[in-house]
């Protein structure tokens, strides 16, 4: 069982875990601390995926990545607008918009289900060229390392700025927002369009990496990302972290890479690709409900020994 | 400074839930006045602190505040000139945040423009805090990195009251905030309360349920009945009264005896 665990298992988790982190992240500020169920992140994942494939395929590499983030945005802000301004439920406001997205992005693809970016140039053939001779395989693993640090590191300082404080009081306390004269609206519609660009970038990094953008590679994105997050989350002890946003950012890109490895030792022992979803569906649902399961069996031992005991009294 | 001119609020209308909250209520406050309220369960107390702020918007009726038509101002908004504190210590404050953070976001009340939003907290800014909290006497300036969710509730109720007070607000509601606290805390927050009202000179509108108090804080007791007041008393006429002439008092104003719970028991 020891060949299991290879170098390329472990490199392809690294790799694929950073860019699917970015969703992750998405989901920490949208589900963690801004605590809206945001479900356009499916439709907004392809999104990223199908104008990064594009402007890639019009030879802007970086450029792609800049667009991807801004129809993010985009689609994040008609999200928010929906919830804060008319009064369309979180939930709703983003299955609406997750909907309305796969004719936009069927569009951004020149109404055909596949692109194939075979022969363009993309950000990771540019490193391959440039760093393969030194670092040899290892170039990708290096570019997502530094997309991941760059954005964690900008997210945190983000965090910790008063509208990034802003933006946590309104998950934590919508309330004390208010009575600080702050707009909980504006707060959660800044907070989504960040989230949402992030989305854009991690679908944006995949069409990249995979050389291709397919209309329904966002499909059950959101459960993915979300057992990323719960694993990441419940590894550093979540909104009790020691060492606070940070060492939380580090565990969901942490949480992100295990989930792909995990991935990756299935495929492994050959668990057909046709059952990942419900793996990460089951990865997901054991991972919230673990607390409660933790507790439940703490409260029946805690009955038996008291009956125990109560029979023991009898007895004497 | 504060007018109410003919408020009035139904709530659930045409439903069987129906309640007329405020019946065409007025009142006005002068400028630093510090006013008691008192009166039965459901009398619209809190629905008139909710009315100021901006909660809901009213049927019908306006509200001023410094001459300024603030009857559809949003709630946000208000709350740059308006601090209200709640029964529960846990409604003003953000639990999962440090009590660093919880300050400067109420500091954003001074100003707020995009280069303070994307400022982070700063040395300066901490020095102020610690000095604002060691007034507190509490030892909270030694833990302004702790969430404040690890705070009692006395503890958060007076850091919200230094939240709520750090810039100046105009009025400032107190919605029987030391009701939920142990005697001995309760007495600590009031007494930071009267302190910082003095200090500052702040407007103050205060609903309790400890008639003792009613009479002995502030300039000005008015009590409340059915969604309107019933009495309103001030100066030496007010000095005068004992706890017994307050109840006489509702008596005849309300046509009924005061049926408030907490207080028949603390009097």
């Amino acid at each position: 069982m020891g060949s299991i665990f290879t170098v390329s298992i472990f490199q392809s988790a690294l790799e694929l875990g950073c860019i699917y982190a970015l969703v992750a992240l998405a989901l920490f500020i949208s589900y963690s601390i801004l605590n809206i169920a945001d479900l356009t992140t499916d439709g907004c994942f392809t999104l990223g995926c199908a104008v990064g494939a594009t402007v890639t395929m019009m030879g802007h590499p970086f450029l792609a990545m800049i667009a991807a983030m801004v129809t993010g945005a985009c689609a994040g802000y008609i999200t928010a607008l929906l919830q804060t301004k008319l009064g369309v439920e979180s939930i709703l406001a983003g299955i609406i918009v997750n909907t309305g997205l796969y004719t936009v992005n069927i569009a951004v693809m020149g109404f055909s289900s596949v692109i194939n970016l075979f022969g363009c140039d993309t950000i990771f053939s540019l490193a391959k060229a440039k760093f393969a001779s030194t670092i040899g395989d290892w170039y990708k693993v290096c570019i997502v390392l530094i997309v991941i640090i760059i954005i964690g590191t900008l997210i945190e300082w983000f965090l910790k700025t008063r509208l990034g404080m802003s933006i946590r009081a309104t998950g934590d306390n919508p309330a004390m927002v208010k009575s600080s004269s702050i707009n909980p609206g504006v707060m959660i519609t800044i907070g989504l369009c960040l989230s949402n660009s992030l989305t854009g970038l991690s679908g944006c990094l995949i069409a990249q990496y995979q050389k291709s953008a397919d209309i329904n590679i966002g499909t059950g994105m959101v459960t993915i990302a979300l057992a990323s997050l719960i694993i990441g989350e419940t590894l550093v002890g979540g909104k009790n972290a020691k060492g606070g946003l940070v060492v939380r950012i580090v565990g969901v890109v942490f949480g992100s890479v295990l989930y792909r490895f995990i991935v990756a030792i299935a495929l492994r022992l050959s668990v057909p690709a046709e059952a990942l979803k419900l793996v990460s569906a089951i990865i997901v649902a054991v991972a919230i409900s673990y607390p409660h399961i933790v507790k439940s069996i703490g409260l029946r031992k805690q009955k038996i020994e008291n009956r125990n005991r109560l029979k023991a009294k009898e007895a004497k | 400074m504060l007018t109410i001119d003919n408020i009035s609020k139904t709530f659930n209308p045409g439903t069987v839930n129906e309640k007329k909250a405020l019946s065409n209520l007025s009142l006005h406050l002068d400028e630093g006045e510090f006013v008691t309220i008192v009166g039965s369960n459901g009398a619209g107390k809190s629905t008139m602190f909710n009315a100021i702020v901006g909660t809901f918007f009213c049927d019908e009726g306006n509200i001023y505040l410094d001459n300024e038509n603030i009857t559809f101002k949003k709630d946000h908004l208000r709350s740059r000139y308006i601090g209200h504190l709640f029964q529960d210590p846990l409604k003003g404050t953000a639990p999962n945040m440090t009590i660093e953070e919880n300050m400067a976001l109420a500091y954003l009340r001074a100003s707020a423009g995009f280069g303070k939003m994307i400022s982070r907290v700063n040395s300066k800014d901490r020095a102020k805090f610690r000095e604002k909290l060691s007034e507190l006497g509490m030892g909270l300036e030694d833990r302004m990195k702790q969430p404040v969710g690890l705070l009692s509730g006395g503890q958060r109720q007076a850091l919200t009251l230094l939240m709520a007070t750090f810039v100046t607000p105009k009025l400032l509601l107190l919605d029987e905030h030391t009701a939920a606290l142990d005697p001995a805390t309760a007495e600590i927050v009031l007494d930071i309360t009267k302190k910082i009202v003095k200090e500052q000179n702040i407007t103050c509108l205060m609903v309790t349920h400890n008639m003792n108090q009613a009479l002995s804080l502030g300039s000005r007791t008015i009590m409340m009945d059915n969604g309107n007041i019933v009495f309103d008393v001030s100066g030496e006429k007010r000095s005068s009264m004992t706890v017994d002439d307050l109840l006489e008092a509702f008596k005849s104003g309300a046509g009924k005896e005061l049926d408030n719970d907490r207080i028949l028991m603390s009097t």
